[in-house]
C-alpha cells in the first residue's frame, strides 16, 4: 500500500510529464531605487501619514529624547521592550519592561510595545521586522494595542524587492512586514483601522 | 478518493441560481458597490505601477516553472520544512487532509481550534469534520466570523461576507455575541468582534491556518492578510497546523518579491496589506512549539495533467477577476454553487470537482475578457473556460436539442449554397418569429427584423462593378 | 486595393445594410470591393460554445475561400478576434498552420482597416445626430482599438459625440451566453441599456452588430429613446441621406 505522499509525487510526475527544462523567468520589474535618499525618505513618511502613522524625525544620540515625546505624546508611562532592546536608547520617566517571556495575559495588560526594526520599504511605508533580540518574539508587537518603532534611514529602501533581500540571512527567523495598523474592509467595504493587531503605531526615523 | 470542493456537488446549476438570486436587489446592490470600490481601489494602485506587466510576467513565469517541476519543489519543501523543525503531512483528498488534523488535535487532548481565513478547510469541509468529533472551531477573519456565527455561505474569496450590510451584521453580532447593546458603525462592529475573538486568541492552544505562499528553497510559508487575526492564529498558539494545495509552491525566497506587490494591489487595493507573516519551521521562545504542515492535493494533480487548463492552478486568490466580471457582479458568488466562484471559480470548481457535477459553470461568462486583463499571474480564463465547454460537448454533457441545432447550423454553415437555403426559410420565418419570439431571447429583447433580402442577394442585384 | 469582403454569417442575414455601407464607403475612398459568394461564416458560434470538430471544417473553408486575397475586411470585430486570436491555434490541429500564418496578417476589421490600413479618419460622412459607442469587449480586449472608432466618428459632419459611461462593461450578449444565461444576460442588458439611456444620444453605435442587435432589441422593447445603427452606417452617410 503506497502513502499519501508517494501517491501524489506519483500522480504528479504523471501528469507533468518529462522533467522540463527549466526556463529562466524575466525579471523586468522594479529592483533598484530611483529615487534620492530625501525623495526616499519623504515618500516613506508620506505612506506612514497614509496609515494615520505618527512619525518623528530625530538625529543619532537623539533615540531616547525622542521616546520620551513619542510615549508623552500618548500617555503613556510603563511599555514592553525586547529583552536586547539597547539599554543606551532608553530615557528615563517611562517604566520599560522587558519581554522574559512573559504570559500573554500580561502582555494584553501593557500599555505598548517599544522595538527596533530590520528594514524598511518607502514605497508601501512597510517596516520588516524579523524579530531579532532588539525586535523581539512576535507576540510583543501582536497583542498590545500600541507599537512604537524606531527605524535609521540606512535601513530604509524603495522597493519590495530591496527590502525582501535586505532580510539576507535573517530570512528564515520569523519575518513580519507591517504597513500600517490592522484593518478591515468587511463591513460595507468601509475601511476600519484596528481589528485584533496594534491599533496605534508610531515610527521614529533616525537619521544616520 | 473522495474530491470535495464544499458542498458544490449538491448545488443546483448557475442559470437557475442566477435566476432566484437576481430577484435579491439588496445582494446585488451589495456586490455592485463592493466590486466597484474594490475594482477602484485596485485600478488606482496598479496604474501608479510602471512595472505592473512586467510584474505579472514574473509571476506568471514562476508559477509556470513551480507546475514544470512540481514535484522536486515539493520534495524540496519538505526537507527543507522538517530541517527547520516542522513536520510534513500529504493527503491526497479531503477527507485524509481533515483525518490527519484532527489527529494532530486529538493527540494533545484539544477540543478547540482558531483558525485564520483558508479556502482550502472549506474545500475540505474542515469544520464539519471538526465539529462531528467535538472539536471546535473558531473563525477569526470578520467576514468569516460573520459567516459562521450567521450560519451562512461565503459569496466572494477576499471578502466573503460583502452580501451583508452592516445592519445584517450587527443583528447577527447581537444575537451570537451576548451583547446587550451594539452601534451601528462599523467601528462598532469591528469593536465587539475585537472583544469576542481577543479572549480566544490569548487562550486555544491550537491554531490553524492556510498559506499563501510556500517556499521550496527554504521551507518557508507566508501568509497575507489585513486584520491581525492571521498574526494571531500562527503566533500565539503552543500547536499551529497549516494546511495549503500544492500549488501554493513558489521555488525560491525571491519570488515572494513579485507576489508580495501582484496579491495586495490586485486583492484589497493597496500598496501593502497591513501584515505579512513568514515563518520556516518552529523558532524557540518565539511562536507555536509545534508546526505541522498538511499538502493537499484533492483534484490538484488532475488539473496538472491536462496541459491546455493547467495554468488554472497559477491562481494566487486576489479575486480581481470576481471584481472584475460583469456577471459576476450581478449574481454574487453564490450562484456559482461553490466556495470558488466568479471566473476563477468557473474554471476552478469543474476540474477539481469533477465535470459532470458542474458542467453549467463554464457556460457562466459572456467570454468578455475582463478577467485575463487583470489577473495578476496571467491565467487566460476565457481560453481555459472554451476548452473546458470543448470538454463538456465531447463528453456528451451537451443537451440534446443544443447538439441537433449545433450540427444542423455547422451543416449548414460549411457551404454558401446550404447557407442561402436556410436565409430562404428565416425570410419566411418573420412573421411567426416577430409573433411568437425566440425562447430566452424575447422575454426582454425585441428580435430584429429580418430583411427581406440578404447581403449576397443585393451584392448579386448590382451587377458586374 | 482590391477588398474583399466578409459579411459574416448574420450580418449577411439580419444587417445587410452594414454590408452595404462599407461597400459605399470603400468605393468613396476610391478602392474596389469584391465579394466571395462562396463565404459562409468564422465558425466562433460553435468555437466558443464548445463544439471543436465543427468550427475547425467551418475554418478550413475560410481560409480557402480567402487565401489567395489581398486584403480581408470584416465589419465584426468578434470574428476578427475568431480569427487572429483563436486560428492559430486551430490551424495546427486542421495542418494548415502556414496557410493559417499566411492569412491572418490580412484580416483587418472595418474601422481598423480604415485607420491603420488606409491611414484615413476623414470618410467623407455627414450624420447629424448626437452618437454614443459601445466598443465591443472583443473591440476593446482582442483588437485593442483604442480611440480608433471615436476618431472616425469625431471626423463625421455634424455629429455629436457623447462618451458612453463604463465603456468597458460586457453588454451581455456574449453568443450563446445570451440564451443559456438569459436572465443574467438581460441584467448586464439593463446596466448597458442604463448607460446609454444615461447620455441622451439619439444612436447608440458599434463594430458588433451582435451588441447591437442585443442592446438595440433591449431598447426597442423598453421604447427607449436610442437606436442602434452599426458604425458603417455612420460612415457611410452622406449630406441628403435621411
Amino acid at each position: 500500500m503506497s502513502t499519501a505522499r508517494e501517491d501524489i509525487l506519483q500522480r504528479v510526475r504523471a501528469a507533468i510529464g518529462k522533467q522540463a527544462a527549466d526556463e529562466p523567468v524575466e525579471r523586468d520589474y522594479r529592483q533598484t531605487p530611483s529615487l534620492s535618499e530625501g525623495e526616499k525618505i519623504d515618500l516613506f513618511i508620506d505612506r506612514l501619514h497614509d496609515y494615520n502613522a505618527q512619525v518623528y524625525r530625530c538625529g543619532p544620540g537623539e533615540e531616547a529624547a525622542t521616546i520620551a515625546e513619542a510615549l508623552a505624546a500618548r500617555g503613556k508611562t510603563r511599555i514592553l521592550i525586547p529583552p536586547g532592546f539597547p539599554a543606551h536608547l532608553l530615557p528615563t520617566g517611562p517604566t520599560f519592561v522587558p519581554d522574559t517571556q512573559l504570559d500573554y495575559r500580561e502582555i494584553d495588560a501593557t500599555e505598548g510595545a517599544l522595538t527596533a526594526a530590520t528594514a524598511a520599504i518607502a514605497m508601501t511605508g512597510s517596516l520588516i521586522l524579523t524579530h531579532s533580540e532588539t525586535e523581539g518574539r512576535r507576540a510583543l508587537t501582536l497583542i498590545p494595542d500600541y507599537h512604537l518603532c524606531v527605524v535609521y534611514t540606512n535601513q530604509l529602501v524603495e522597493t519590495v524587492p530591496e527590502g525582501l533581500r535586505a532580510l539576507g540571512g535573517r530570512r528564515t527567523s520569523p519575518v513580519t512586514t507591517i504597513a500600517g495598523p490592522s484593518a478591515t474592509a468587511d463591513i460595507e467595504m468601509t475601511r476600519v483601522k484596528g481589528v485584533h493587531g496594534p491599533r496605534v503605531l508610531d515610527v521614529i526615523i533616525v537619521s544616520v | 478518493m473522495s474530491i470535495r470542493v464544499g458542498e458544490s456537488a449538491q448545488a443546483a446549476t448557475f442559470p437557475k441560481a442566477a435566476k432566484k438570486l437576481l430577484q435579491n436587489t439588496q445582494l446585488r446592490r451589495n456586490v455592485r458597490r463592493a466590486t466597484d470600490t474594490i475594482r477602484g481601489k485596485r485600478d488606482k494602485v496598479v496604474d501608479e505601477m510602471p512595472d505592473w506587466q512586467a510584474l505579472r510576467t514574473a509571476g506568471q513565469q514562476i508559477k509556470k516553472r513551480t507546475l514544470r517541476n512540481l514535484d522536486s519543489y515539493l520534495v524540496q519543501f519538505e526537507k527543507a520544512c522538517t530541517a527547520a523543525g516542522g513536520k510534513v503531512h500529504w493527503a491526497r483528498d479531503a477527507d485524509e487532509a481533515n483525518a490527519i488534523i484532527i489527529g494532530i488535535i486529538q493527540s494533545h487532548g484539544q477540543k478547540e481550534v482558531i483558525k485564520v481565513k483558508t479556502m482550502t478547510s472549506d474545500e475540505t469541509r474542515l469544520n464539519h469534520a471538526l465539529e462531528a468529533v467535538g472539536i471546535e472551531p473558531y473563525e477569526t477573519d470578520l467576514a468569516d466570523l460573520i459567516i459562521q456565527l450567521g450560519h451562512d455561505k461565503p459569496s466572494h474569496i477576499v471578502v466573503p461576507a460583502l452580501h451583508k450590510n452592516k445592519s445584517e451584521i450587527r443583528q447577527i453580532f447581537m444575537d451570537t455575541m451576548g451583547l446587550k447593546e451594539l452601534g451601528h458603525a462599523p467601528e462598532d462592529l469591528a469593536a465587539a468582534a475585537r472583544n469576542f475573538l481577543r479572549e480566544r486568541f490569548l487562550r486555544v492552544k491550537v491554531g490553524f491556518s492556510g498559506a499563501n505562499f510556500a517556499v521550496a528553497e527554504t521551507g518557508s510559508v507566508c501568509v497575507v492578510e489585513s486584520e491581525g487575526n492571521g498574526r494571531m492564529c500562527v503566533t500565539l498558539p503552543d500547536v499551529l497546523i497549516t494546511m495549503f494545495g500544492v500549488e501554493k509552491i513558489v521555488p525560491s525566497f525571491d519570488d515572494l518579491e513579485v507576489f508580495l506587490q501582484l496579491l495586495p494591489r490586485s486583492a484589497t487595493g493597496e500598496r501593502m496589506n497591513p501584515y505579512n507573516s513568514i515563518w520556516t519551521g518552529v523558532t524557540p521562545g518565539d511562536g507555536p512549539k509545534e508546526f505541522h504542515v498538511v499538502l493537499l492535493d484533492n483534484g490538484r494533480t488532475k488539473v496538472l495533467a491536462d496541459e491546455e487548463s493547467r495554468e488554472t492552478l497559477h491562481c494566487i486568490r486576489c479575486a480581481a477577476c470576481l471584481n472584475a466580471c460583469p456577471v459576476y457582479r450581478q449574481t454574487g458568488g453564490h450562484a456559482y454553487g461553490s466556495i470558488y466562484s466568479g471566473p476563477i471559480g468557473a474554471i476552478l470548481t469543474p476540474q477539481l470537482q469533477g465535470m459532470e457535477h458542474s458542467t453549467s459553470l463554464p457556460y457562466a461568462s459572456s467570454l468578455c475578457g475582463a478577467c485575463y486583463e487583470v489577473c495578476p499571474v496571467k491565467i487566460n480564463i476565457p481560453e481555459i473556460l472554451i476548452h473546458l465547454r470543448r470538454k463538456i460537448v465531447e463528453s456528451g454533457g451537451a443537451a440534446l436539442t443544443e447538439r441537433m441545432g449545433m450540427a444542423v447550423a455547422g451543416y449548414t454553415l460549411a457551404d454558401s449554397s446550404r447557407l442561402g437555403k436556410a436565409q430562404k426559410l428565416v425570410q419566411l420565418g418573420r412573421q411567426p418569429l416577430d409573433a411568437i419570439g425566440l425562447p430566452g431571447w424575447s422575454a426582454a429583447r425585441d428580435l430584429p427584423t429580418i430583411p427581406t433580402q440578404t447581403f449576397r442577394e443585393w451584392w448579386k442585384t448590382r451587377g458586374a462593378k | 486595393m482590391l477588398i474583399s469582403l466578409f459579411i459574416t454569417c448574420y450580418n449577411d442575414t439580419l444587417f445587410p445594410g452594414t454590408g452595404k455601407s462599407v461597400v459605399r464607403v470603400l468605393e468613396r475612398l476610391g478602392h474596389t470591393v469584391e465579394f466571395r459568394e462562396a463565404q459562409t461564416c468564422c465558425g466562433q458560434m460553435h468555437y466558443n460554445t464548445g463544439y471543436h470538430p465543427e468550427a475547425v471544417t467551418i475554418m478550413k473553408k475560410f481560409v480557402a475561400d480567402f487565401l489567395d486575397a489581398e486584403i480581408v475586411c470584416i465589419p465584426s470585430s468578434s470574428c476578427v478576434a475568431m480569427i487572429r486570436d483563436h486560428y492559430p491555434k486551430m490551424a495546427k490541429e486542421a495542418g494548415l498552420e502556414k496557410e493559417v500564418a499566411e492569412l491572418v496578417p490580412k484580416v483587418f476589421e472595418f474601422t481598423e482597416f480604415l485607420t491603420d490600413k488606409l491611414g484615413v479618419t476623414d470618410v467623407g460622412a455627414t450624420y447629424p445626430h448626437s452618437v454614443t459607442m459601445h466598443t465591443s469587449c472583443h473591440a476593446l480586449r482582442s483588437l485593442d482599438c483604442g480611440d480608433r472608432p471615436q476618431r472616425l466618428l469625431k471626423a463625421v459632419r455634424g455629429l455629436d459625440y457623447l462618451e458612453l459611461p463604463a465603456g468597458d462593461q460586457c453588454c451581455g450578449f456574449g453568443g450563446t451566453f445570451a440564451i443559456k444565461n438569459a436572465e443574467v444576460s438581460t441584467a448586464m442588458l439593463s446596466e448597458k441599456m442604463r448607460s446609454v439611456l444615461d447620455t441622451g444620444a439619439e444612436v447608440c453605435t458599434g463594430s458588433d452588430n451582435s451588441c447591437l442587435m442585443h442592446i438595440g432589441g433591449g431598447l426597442t422593447r423598453q421604447r427607449g429613446t436610442a437606436r442602434c445603427v452599426h458604425i458603417a452606417e455612420i460612415l457611410a452617410s452622406e449630406e441628403g441621406d435621411q
